[in-house]
């Protein structure tokens, strides 16, 4: 079973480390997720830029409008995810805890299994 | 998860939101600052134990609250209030204060606590030294190491400006929506400020001066996530985004300037120049252009060329343009004359900016340009009295080494050989 794991902290506090700290925490979470990718059990993974950079697009009386930000007042913002084959829900959960533990960020780590995948390749 | 990374960041986090509570409750600036660093004190005692609390934020401007309450009724020698262990279950405080905390309401707390550093009596470099030390707390030595000043001078320079603030009175009342858009320009100028301090065109002073930039950078993100919708402040962010992004080329290894076009293009952040280029395209979709909008744009269209060739000047030229009807500066002209060079060659920039001579008489960047112009148009003799004016008056050691090094060219290529020959 194909799960993600939604990355759920502070966006205030996550810019707000300084470039070195920041590298510090994506070296570690690299190493964590090395294994499972050498294992052939990591897909896709993202981080995805602040709130402030995104723009949602909601139906409006059956009408597409186009919005600033998501304008919720969350504690915590969706920041990225990773996807992993796992065989179980226990493994999903200690890959999170693995991830967890070089994060020194708080926050959550929400674990929901895939239910469509559909990895086309993008050049980035 | 408790450790101290997590509390000093969770603090630095807060503090904007809860020194503008805490000023907002106490209406003087001092309190407020007392409290506050009292309330963090007792964070570092208490977090450790008991465990984060939800809403850092709101658990410092309790306690700040009730510890400055106490500090004021101990001036009147009357009891003090519990200690805070008594009250560390926050839960039902905590999300009471939450609730009061509403959105538009911390929104105008920070809006204040920012807008009374922006004081028009006080010089601009007095107006970033007390953003730097209330808003973004940065102790006053780390701020003196910024502006390349010793430590005491410093403090009597953020205690003078303090007073003068205290002086002028704090505007409390809700803004109406015209002053709160008047404050939240005069705040964007002056974290643009504080970028401007910090963005140094001396590579040995780049290192101290580099957290002015990420102070800014940080302070236009808080603006920009307390309003959303504003474009003007999505531009501010990019343009500070984009400016940051090249840090890394603007220097060689001996410490010279890089000019734009010979930067070293994969040294430049591309993480901030992603977040930059989304926030340009998302202000432009609001069809309301403004001066930091068209600045980012300019910036956009440079981190756009992969290679310096591929810049798009004719565009440049054009938001330029747009610019001086918007900002009507000498220096907007100046730096349009250098879009212009490159799309109708020097003959044209050079007739752009030789009407700005005489108010641009003390200005570096004018008689490099100059200079490099008649250069290129092979006026040697005119190119070097241009570059002698740039060395007089230049800022730092590297942009006078940067003249040099076209003086030494021309001297090179023989262009100016009765200057060599006299200069033997």
């Amino acid at each position: 079973m194909l799960y993600a794991i939604l990355c759920y902290a502070s966006e205030d506090v996550v810019s707000s480390w300084s470039k070195a700290q920041d590298d510090d925490v994506m070296a570690k979470l690299l190493d964590v997720q090395d294994k499972y990718a050498k294992a052939g059990r990591l897909g896709p993974v993202a981080r995805l830029l602040p709130t402030t950079a995104a723009t949602t697009l909601r139906k409006v009386k059956g009408e597409a409008v186009v919005i600033d930000g998501p304008f919720a007042e969350t504690k915590e913002q969706f920041l990225g995810f990773y996807t992993l084959e796992c065989a179980d829900l226990d493994e999903a959960v200690e890959f999170a805890r693995e991830l967890s533990e070089v994060n020194p960020s708080g926050g959550s780590y929400e674990i929901r299994p895939v239910s469509v995948f559909n990895p086309t390749k993008v050049a980035v | 998860m408790t450790d101290l990374a997590w509390i000093s960041s969770a603090i630095s986090t807060a503090r904007p939101q809860a020194m503008g509570a805490l000023l907002r409750y106490f209406r003087d600036l001092d309190t407020a600052e007392e409290a506050f660093q009292d309330a963090c004190l007792r964070a570092l005692k208490n977090w450790p134990q008991n465990g984060p609390p939800r809403d850092p934020a709101a658990w410092l401007i309790f306690v700040g609250r009730n510890s400055g309450i106490d500090a004021v009724r101990k001036r009147a020698k009357q009891a003090p209030i519990p200690e805070e262990d008594q009250i560390s279950d926050l839960e039902d405080a905590e999300s009471d204060m939450a609730e009061r905390l509403d959105g538009a309401h911390y929104r105008d707390d920070i809006l204040r606590l920012l807008f009374i550093c922006c004081h028009p009596d006080l010089p601009a470099t007095q107006q970033v030294a007390v953003a730097l030390r209330v808003v973004s707390g940065l102790t006053v030595k780390q701020i003196a190491r910024a502006f390349l000043v010793g430590e005491s001078a410093m403090e009597q320079r953020i205690t003078r400006a303090k007073a003068r603030i205290a002086d002028a009175g704090v505007p409390f009342e809700t803004p109406g929506a015209v002053e709160r858009s008047e404050r939240l320009a005069a705040v964007a100028a002056m974290v643009y400020l504080i970028f401007n301090e910090g963005y140094s065109t001396n590579s040995g002073e780049a290192p101290a001066r580099a957290p002015l930039c990420e102070e800014a950078i940080r302070l236009a993100r808080l603006l920009l996530r307390l309003f959303q919708t504003e474009p003007e402040i999505m531009g501010l962010t990019a343009l500070l985004l984009l400016q940051h992004a090249r840090a890394p080329a603007r220097f060689d290894e001996n410490g010279e300037i890089v000019l734009l076009e010979d930067q070293d293009r994969s040294l430049w952040s591309r993480k901030m120049i992603d977040e930059g280029l989304a926030l340009v395209d998302k202000a432009l979709r609001h069809r309301k252009p403004g001066p930091y909008q068209v600045q980012a744009a300019i910036g956009a269209l440079h981190a756009r060329a992969e290679k310096a060739e591929d810049t798009d000047w004719v565009e440049i030229d054009l938001l330029y343009g747009l610019l001086e009807q918007m900002q009507p500066s000498p220096v907007v002209t100046l730096n349009r004359a250098v879009a212009v060079s490159k799309v109708r060659g020097p003959e044209a920039a050079l007739a752009l900016i030789e009407p700005l001579e005489q108010r641009l008489s003390g200005y570096f960047h004018f008689f490099g340009l100059k200079g490099g112009l008649l250069m290129q148009l092979d006026r040697g003799e005119e190119a070097r009295l241009a570059f002698d004016r740039a060395i007089s008056l230049a800022n730092t050691a590297a942009e006078a080494a940067h003249i040099r090094m076209h003086i030494d060219r021309l001297m090179k290529d023989g262009a100016v050989r009765g200057t060599a020959r006299s200069a033997k």
